[in-house]
């Protein structure tokens, strides 16, 4: 997926929205900014989640970083291969290390997230 | 030297039949007629327990030893932890019956004299703290802080108060955050002001009904004494919540200003660091805590009491106790050993400690000042942190690359990376069982290190045993447990 | 004075260094008045001799030179030389946390040699560095239960457990809203029966010891199944010397175990320091609590230890730690871990067998005494209840002025094991009990008790 157009949370996760369904990952930053991770928790199929609240863990050897719910909705599936592939977080970021696809139940949600020029202006802060 | 065959795993020296403890053949007959354990309940096979002989145990963990640095033979300047001479004279009167064989069930009348140390123990840690009610019982610190935390609580509920919410600055221990969330309460970190200190308007900020408890190390984390902490501690007690110091450095202040007169409602000592029970390669620690004396009916269960009519000393549990926290007294060994220590030193001698222990941290501060940041103030009380933030600019050298090349030239690492509120931390605790001459060596080491090639740094260190494990690997696929297939 | 080194004249170089003119100047970073202002009030310094003589004086005798038939969860069992020469090294002494691996890789060798040995004594897939100690290491466990299966409702305990371990347990819980169910033991053990009615589908675990308080043998195999099939945790905690007579908590898949690790080379020391031991399934490794050591191989390929899954861990996690604690019992685990190297799977089964024997022997002989009875029909172990017409902590006090340490009276403990027992009290028999003292034992019981 193109970095430039996705939307992004202030937490550091990216959304990808398709009809109803929003894919979610964590960004290039957060990665680099863990370092080498060693860990990921995966949100559990069939639980809903409100913007802001926490799905799931990434931790690498000396920290811990929650993953946060970009925006309302019901996780329909997880990438179940990826606790097994790490490495893919750094080198396939918004590709093939997307973490969870949701339901998205309310669409205004997404009007809170940044675009890729305000979420690298963030970072910078 | 090092002996490579001697410090295999002990599973790898296993052979099958050798056998060292023998005890002697059964004094007594097989007895009949008595509930017998069944064969569903008995083992089917010898444990898988390594056979090994005396000899090679002893060459291993002898071999072993010596692959570790240790305040017996290295300067350990590990910040926070107070890495003080460990007295040997403590060890022989820790050994004595009634301190290593007395049973906790043992009869009251049989151990009158070690309750009597215990009560007298009581009595000088409630007069270093200023707080009058004293409990030995916590194992550690960390326990101190939740067993501070749940009486407090149980203070909280005798007066009809649902207070939720505990406040810490984000210089704390790690345990302050984790002993709270253990206790049942909301954590709300401050984030503190930048000239390291608790920021006054923060605080106030967040003051309400619901907060029960603020914690604060001081002197703190970052060294610095709180200077307004007795403003701080008025404004929770007008919010009608509690002050909690982490005494973890403790060692700065002995005799000269004490938790009990500057606002902390409680406090837990640790007595592996302020009184010198051995650091033990992690502990045991004991974690006794002060408080004030409208809290000592909540302490935990038991306290040792005294009865001067009888001439006699006995466990009570307090009013309203909270309850036990751990089995039995305490850790006594360790008690025992910071009764030593406070009885060699004395009054006198407890604020001589801490003078040297200040003394020796500003002058060690005055010599790496000039090559090393230190962010936070000119003056410190017992250590400071410096910061390699600016060589971490210029040459990609980091905290952790200067600490492991400290080990080559002899030296313990500070602690890295902690505070967390200072970048590349290095927190430098010299204590005041170091010479002159040893601050001189291990400053003028640091400056040697400082103008060192990068490249050096980065793969230091060079002599020791191993070098920079793969810290990544070992947490993708932990291996914790050795099995004869790996 | 003792451990300073300062000669007035360094003491005059250093203050000039920093700059100031006198120690107190660099105290004034403590406002003035809350400055203490006066010496603190405690007893002038000793020197090394005279506090020998004090504390000879008072802590040199264990009253009556006793014997010690004493249980209820420490035992007196043999402690090698070995163990105090090899711990008592000040590279091991004198270090602390691993931090710095390659600083410490005595240490951490140790611990991993630890962990492995507590895995095979148990049976266990992990077993941590250790805890505090017996008590909160249950406490410890039935928090990660909570972790792992997500119930919080409630925990279901055997009145069998050890009393102290509850009482730990009700502390740790007591704000928290989780419903602590006990179920009574009757003729000494637990009902399998009446712990599955009180496992609901909130219950997070069932807790029991092996050998239970009382020294009976509960059954596990039974009590582990009804824990699982309430969807709970089966926690147990076991005695870890039993392993050299009886079946390991592995071997009955339980989830989690953990022990006093005392009798494992550690004094009793009026019940501290300890160590906990705390073991359970590979698969839960990320939700336990406290220190572990990892192997892995250092930058030139070589084999090394370092401390392992450290983002679980309060330095990290900080208040969503799975534990506030800090230090492992290091000096005690290292004791434990020359302890197994030296008593192996032969030494340990020697110990268990012998104090078994002498239990039963000693059983034999105390209740051929007229009005002396075991109070429950139960297999034991090395420990067991001892029903005779007196009071017990009467009988207790007049035993040990006779030299001869039994207990702990069950009366000790409130109604919390359950009623009608102030003529109850354990005794405890270990290797070190000679035929001689044991029968030594049993004319003191029968001199008091014939008045």
């Amino acid at each position: 997926m193109d970095p430039e157009t996705l939307r992004y949370a202030k937490t550091h996760e990216w959304v990808s929205v398709d009809g109803d369904i929003a894919t979610v990952g964590i960004t290039d930053y957060a990665v680099r900014l863990l370092t080498d991770i060693v860990f990921l928790s995966l949100p559990v199929v069939g639980k809903s989640y409100r913007p802001g609240q926490p799905m799931g863990e990434v931790e690498s050897v000396k920290a811990v970083s929650d993953i946060y719910a970009p925006v309302t909705g019901e996780v329909l599936e997880v990438n179940t291969g990826l606790p097994d592939q790490l490495q893919l977080l750094s080198e396939s970021p918004f590709d093939r290390a997307w973490i969870v696809k949701l339901r998205v139940v309310n669409p205004a949600d997404l009007q809170n997230l940044l675009s890729r020029a305000d979420y690298v202006q963030h970072c910078g802060e | 030297m090092r002996n490579p065959t001697a410090t295999r795993l002990l599973f790898e020296m296993s052979e099958a039949g050798r056998g060292t403890v023998v005890f002697p053949e059964a004094d007594v007959p097989e007895v009949s007629g008595l509930p017998e354990i069944g064969a569903e309940y008995r083992a089917e096979s010898l444990l898988p327990l390594p056979e090994l002989a005396e000899p090679d145990v002893v060459r291993h963990f002898v071999n072993l030893s010596t692959l570790n640095m240790s305040v017996d033979s290295h300067f350990y300047p590990l910040g926070s932890c107070t890495m003080k001479y460990n007295p040997k004279r403590h060890e022989r009167l820790a050994r004595l019956p009634q301190a290593v064989a007395s049973h906790p069930y043992q009869h009251e009348s049989q151990i009158q004299g070690l309750l009597s140390v215990l009560y007298e123990l009581q009595g000088m840690l409630a007069e270093i703290s200023g707080l009058p009610g004293v409990s030995l019982h916590p194992a550690a610190g960390a326990q101190g802080e939740l067993t501070a935390l749940l009486t407090a609580a149980a203070w909280f509920r005798h007066r009809g108060e649902q207070r939720t919410r505990v406040l810490f600055p984000a210089s704390a221990h790690g345990t302050n955050p984790a002993s709270a969330a253990l206790a049942g309460f909301e954590c709300v970190q401050l984030a503190g002001g930048s000239n390291g200190f608790v920021d006054l308007a923060e605080l106030r900020a967040q003051l309400d009904e619901r907060t029960a408890v603020f914690m604060v190390t001081n002197p703190n984390t970052l060294g610095l004494f709180e200077k307004d902490i007795a403003t701080i501690a008025g404004m929770l007690h007008d919010a009608g919540g509690l002050v909690y110091i982490d005494g973890a450095n403790m060692n700065a202040i002995l005799g000269r200003t004490r938790p009990g007169d500057f606002g902390g409602d409680m406090m837990h000592y640790n007595v592996h660091k302020t009184f010198t029970g051995p650091h033990g390669a992690g502990g045991p620690g004991a974690g006794p805590i002060a408080v004030r004396d409208f809290l000592a009916p909540f302490l935990p269960s038991p306290v040792v009491a005294f009865d001067p009519q009888k001439n006699w000393y006995s466990l009570q549990e307090p009013q309203h106790s909270i309850g036990r926290m751990r089995s039995f007294f305490g850790n006594v060994g360790i008690l025992l050993r910071g009764y030593c220590y406070i009885r060699t030193l004395g009054g006198r001698g407890l604020r001589e400690a801490s003078d040297c222990a200040v003394l020796n941290a500003n002058y060690l501060l005055s010599q790496v000042r000039d090559f090393l940041d230190v962010p936070h103030g000119q003056r410190c009380m017992h250590e400071f942190v410096a910061s390699a933030k600016r060589l971490k600019e210029q040459s990609g050298v980091t905290a952790m690359d200067i600490a492991k090349r400290l080990l080559d030239y002899g030296f313990h690492a500070p602690t890295v990376y902690f505070p967390l509120v200072v970048d590349e931390a290095l927190m430098m605790e010299p204590t005041e069982t170091e010479s002159l001459a040893t601050l001189d060596a291990f400053a003028a080491a640091l400056r040697q290190i400082c103008q060192e090639p990068a490249e050096l740094l980065k793969g230091a260190p060079h002599s020791t045993a191993v070098c920079r494990p793969d810290e990544v690997n070992a947490a993708r696929k932990p291996v914790l447990c050795w099995s004869a297939q790996c | 004075m003792a451990y300073l080194f300062d000669t007035p004249e360094q003491r005059q170089h250093m203050l000039s260094a920093i700059g100031a003119g006198s120690v107190d100047e660099l105290f004034q970073q403590i406002p003035q008045q809350l400055q203490l202002g006066r010496e603190l009030a405690l007893p002038d310094a000793v020197s090394e001799l005279q506090l020998e003589q004090d504390l000879q004086r008072r802590l040199g005798v264990v009253g009556g030179g006793g014997l010690c038939f004493l249980g209820g969860g420490v035992y007196d069992h043999f402690i090698p030389a070995v163990v105090d020469e090899l711990t008592s090294r000040g590279e091991f002494y004198t270090a602390y946390t691993p931090y710095q691996a390659e600083a410490s890789q005595g240490t951490l060798q140790a611990f991993y040699e630890y962990q492995t040995l507590i895995s095979q004594l148990s049976g266990m897939e992990v077993s941590n560095a250790s805890l505090y100690e017996g008590g909160t290491a249950v406490s410890e466990a039935v928090f990660m239960a909570m972790r792992v299966n997500g119930r919080h409702g409630r925990v279901v305990v055997a009145g069998s457990l050890h009393p102290e371990y509850r009482q730990v347990l009700r502390t740790y819980f007591s704000r928290l809203g989780t419903e602590i169910v006990e179920v009574p033991a009757t003729d000494g053990v637990v009902s399998v029966a009446a712990c599955r009615a009180a496992l609901t589908a909130e219950t997070t675990a069932l807790v029991f010891q092996q050998p239970n308080f009382f020294g009976c043998l509960e059954d596990v195999g039974g009590l582990t199944a009804a824990a699982h099939a309430a969807g709970a945790l089966a926690i147990l905690a076991f005695d870890p010397i039993s392993p050299g007579l009886l079946k390991r908590p592995g071997d009955y898949g339980v989830d989690i175990a953990v022990a006093e690790g005392q009798p494992l080379g550690t004094p009793l020391q009026y019940g501290g320091p300890l160590l906990g031991i705390f073991t359970c399934r590979g698969e839960y490794v990320r939700k336990m609590p406290g220190r572990l050591i990892g192997r892995t191989v250092d930058r030139n390929g070589r084999e090394c230890f370092v401390l392992n899954l450290q983002a679980r861990e309060q330095h990290i996690r900080r208040d969503k730690a799975t534990s506030n604690i800090c230090t492992n019992q290091g000096l005690l685990a290292l004791r434990a871990t020359v302890f197994l190297s030296v008593t192996g799977p032969r030494g340990l089964r020697q110990m268990a067998e012998l104090s078994h024997r002498k239990a039963r022997y000693a059983v034999e002989r105390l209740t051929s005494l007229p009005g002396v009875s075991l109070k429950f029909g139960q297999p034991f172990f090395r420990e067991f209840v001892l029903e005779t017409p007196l009071r017990a902590t009467e009988l207790l006090e007049a035993l040990a002025a006779r030299g001869f340490n039994a207990g702990p009276a069950l009366s000790r403990f409130g109604g919390s094991l359950g009623a009608d027992l102030e003529r109850c009290f354990l005794v405890a028999l270990t290797e070190k009990r000679t035929r001689a003292e044991i029968d030594g034992l049993v004319q003191a019981v029968a001199e008091v008790l014939a008045g």
